[in-house]
């Protein structure tokens, strides 16, 4: 093996990779096999870069050589950049060592456009097929479905790989049109159909037929670039919402965009990553996927956008005050879910801890209960709440004045003196 | 009538499991279980020394796990945190798991119960650190051999995890701290302890033991690590508080900022 070649490579190939937001190493179940190599579970984070990201996959491109030009893409056809492609055993090997040296989880593959989307393809599966054949590889593989691959192929890939994805990059149709225009939208859609087609039916034949193999078992995932069309927060999340119910979903995940060439279609280069945006977009997906809200009380015509100096459960809470103040020891599950700084794990302590006796203000906070949020949205067993008649504009300034987030001075009007 | 009485026993789980026993068999209302490496004598206690007897153990296992698999979970985790004086609150929180008609683990208002739960909770973080921070070197003979220093006694709890995905490779993880390590020989697992001449974390100067095959693919992960990096998303503070600085110096990918 040529070490220098293959470190040259590597940097390239993972340099152009990296936009891609998606780590996940959990939700497979695929076991070691024949006292093989690996195995998947709940995921692992084995490093974290300096920007705070999560490295579980080895996630690079096959190739950066692509035939497309979508602006917000560094590795588009007119960009002039250096272009470098993978032969498929020194991806194998690569994956195999790392792994071996418990650096990774497996591999996360994806690949710019050569040719066309079946021959693109057709490559990704070679390398999957080569790990788990020849190597009796049972570690996590994370394939890219190209846009517009053709069904056969798709199939395919679901024997080898643990999670597909197709990346949805713009959640708007115009906003596509205006910066990916060789992309068609119903190529986009097309594979994730297929996916989630054939993970049903294999659910279902499992069901009758123990021997059934398995087929995506971690499911499929995408991701949306934030902050490059102007889209709006409503925007992005009901795309999402029709994400994961149309094509049963396991992530979509949220990319703020960050500028990588000079577009007058885009945000120029120096232009901040919207990173508190991309989190606000996060916390409304949880609220979506485990605390039971429902999308059109985030985001409606009235509040198209999230608020950036709360975080959006409070911002629903203060806009629906009437539901409040709750009872901590009488509340059902789902009432206790929607409090301003109680998460699904205090949760779960307090509906656990009520049974034996009634809750007072030291019992939660040693839950870990957010009580600085929390207090003005419950009464619990004790003689003392908040009794003032306070409109929400007063509780939101009391708790933003005794709190301190990381993206303070982002948001705060407050002019500082020697700047 | 309060009855107090030190037992002294070897420091294993079975041995604090057995001491648990006699506790219960002599219906001790408190027992000041020590560990025979820092046993204290109260002034007017009497003492007894424990030997660890696995039956007896066994019995206190299964008795505890048949009231509630998570308890035994909580006890086991919070025993291996090896924190001073955890052996009379275990024993205080195994009298009241059995005391209770129904299941008390769940019960979060009791400050015994979260305390246990919480100290539980951190030795399984740690756990799970030291699954993601392993990183093996190849040695000439055909080892994968990694050195790990973790907070807590972690060893018992990640034998499985390795052995189920390291099937079909030699690896030897140990714990330098404590003197101990595993050995997977392509078989089982077995419980050793070395005579390490000099601890091999992953430095810039190379060692005779391991191949020139192991630097090289050290290097290629080094450059990954780094062109995976977003650099306009810089954010230190969350990359230290994910990858604390006292694990840096076994992680290859961190050796040149050590």
């Amino acid at each position: 093996m040529n070490f220098e070649r293959i470190k040259e490579k590597l940097n390239i190939l993972a340099d152009a990779a990296k936009y891609d937001v998606s780590c996940s190493s959990s939700g497979s179940n695929r076991k070691n096999k024949d006292k093989g190599l690996g195995n998947t579970g709940n995921g692992i984070c084995h490093t974290y870069t300096e920007d705070g990201r999560c490295v579980s996959l080895l996630k690079i491109l096959l190739t950066n050589h692509c035939i497309f030009d979508c602006a917000y893409c560094v590795t588009r056809k007119s960009n002039d950049i250096k272009r470098a492609a993978f032969k498929i055993q020194e991806v194998v090997d690569l994956t195999i060592n790392f792994y071996r040296r418990n650096y990774i989880e497996g591999l996360f593959l994806s690949s710019g456009i050569f040719k066309n989307a079946d021959y693109t393809m057709e490559r990704l599966i070679a390398v999957a097929k080569k790990l788990r054949e020849e190597e009796n590889f049972n570690g996590y593989i994370h394939l890219k479905s190209i846009p517009g691959a053709s069904d056969e192929l798709m199939y395919e890939a679901g024997l080898y790989a643990d999670r597909l994805s197709v990346n949805i990059e713009i959640p708007t149709i115009s906003g596509l049109k205006l910066l990916a225009p060789d992309k068609k939208h119903e190529d986009f859609a097309k594979p994730m159909l297929k996916v989630r087609n054939e993970i049903i039916r294999h659910k279902n034949e499992k069901k009758l037929i123990k021997s059934t193999p398995k087929y995506a078992p971690a499911g499929q995932s995408t991701q949306m670039i934030v902050g490059a069309t102007g889209e709006s927060d409503k925007d992005v999340m009901y795309s999402a919402t029709y994400f994961y119910k149309k094509f049963n979903m396991k992530r979509v995940y949220y990319s703020g965009y960050v500028p990588v060439m000079e577009d007058a279609r885009l945000p120029s280069i120096g232009t901040q990553v919207p990173m508190l945006r991309e989190n606000r977009l996060y916390q409304t997906d949880w609220l979506l996927r485990f605390y039971g809200f429902s999308v059109n009380e985030i985001l409606n015509d009235h509040h198209p956008n999230l608020d950036i100096d709360v975080d959006p459960k409070l911002s629903w809470a203060l806009r629906n005050l009437h539901h409040f103040p709750v009872d901590i020891n009488t509340a059902d599950k789902r009432m206790l879910a929607r409090i301003p700084g109680i998460g699904m794990r205090s949760v779960h302590k307090i509906i656990n801890g009520r049974k034996y006796r009634n809750l007072n203000w030291e019992h939660l906070k040693n839950m870990g209960v957010a009580l600085n949020r929390a207090k003005y949205f419950i009464i619990c067993n004790s003689r003392y709440w908040e009794r003032r008649d306070l409109d929400s504009e007063r509780i939101k300034g009391m708790i933003l004045q005794n709190s301190t987030g990381k993206f303070r001075n982002q948001y705060s009007d407050q002019l500082s003196l020697f700047s | 009538m309060d009855t107090t009485k030190s037992l002294i026993y070897d420091g294993s789980f079975n041995g604090f499991l057995t001491a648990v026993f006699v506790g219960f068999e002599q219906k001790l209302t408190r027992a000041d279980i020590q560990c025979d490496q820092r046993a204290q004598n109260g002034l007017f206690s009497q003492t007894e020394t424990i030997f660890t007897d696995v039956h007896k153990a066994k019995r206190v296992w299964n008795g505890i796990k048949k009231r509630s698999s998570s308890a035994i979970k909580n006890i086991y985790f919070a025993f291996l945190s090896r924190q001073e004086g955890i052996e009379p609150l275990l024993y205080y929180y195994i009298q009241k798991l059995m005391a209770a008609k129904e299941n008390k683990g769940t019960d979060f208002s009791d400050d015994l119960v979260l305390k246990i739960n919480q100290l539980a909770h951190k030795v399984g973080r740690e756990k799970h650190r030291m699954e993601a921070f392993v990183r093996f070197q190849k040695t000439k003979d055909n080892i994968y051999f990694a050195n790990i220093e973790p907070d807590y006694d972690v060893i018992p709890l990640i034998s499985k995890h390795f052995r189920n995905r390291y099937a079909d490779q030699a690896w030897i993880i140990y714990d330098v701290k404590r003197s101990y390590g595993l050995y997977y020989n392509l078989d089982t697992v077995e419980l050793i302890s070395l005579d390490l001449t000099g601890v091999h974390v992953n430095s810039i100067k190379k060692s005779n033991a391991f191949t020139n095959e192991e630097y090289q693919y050290q290097d290629l992960w080094n450059n990954y690590f780094n062109s995976t990096n977003i650099k306009s998303r810089i954010n230190k503070k969350l990359h230290t508080q994910h990858v604390p600085k006292r694990y840096w110096k076994y992680l290859s990918e961190k050796k040149e900022a050590v």
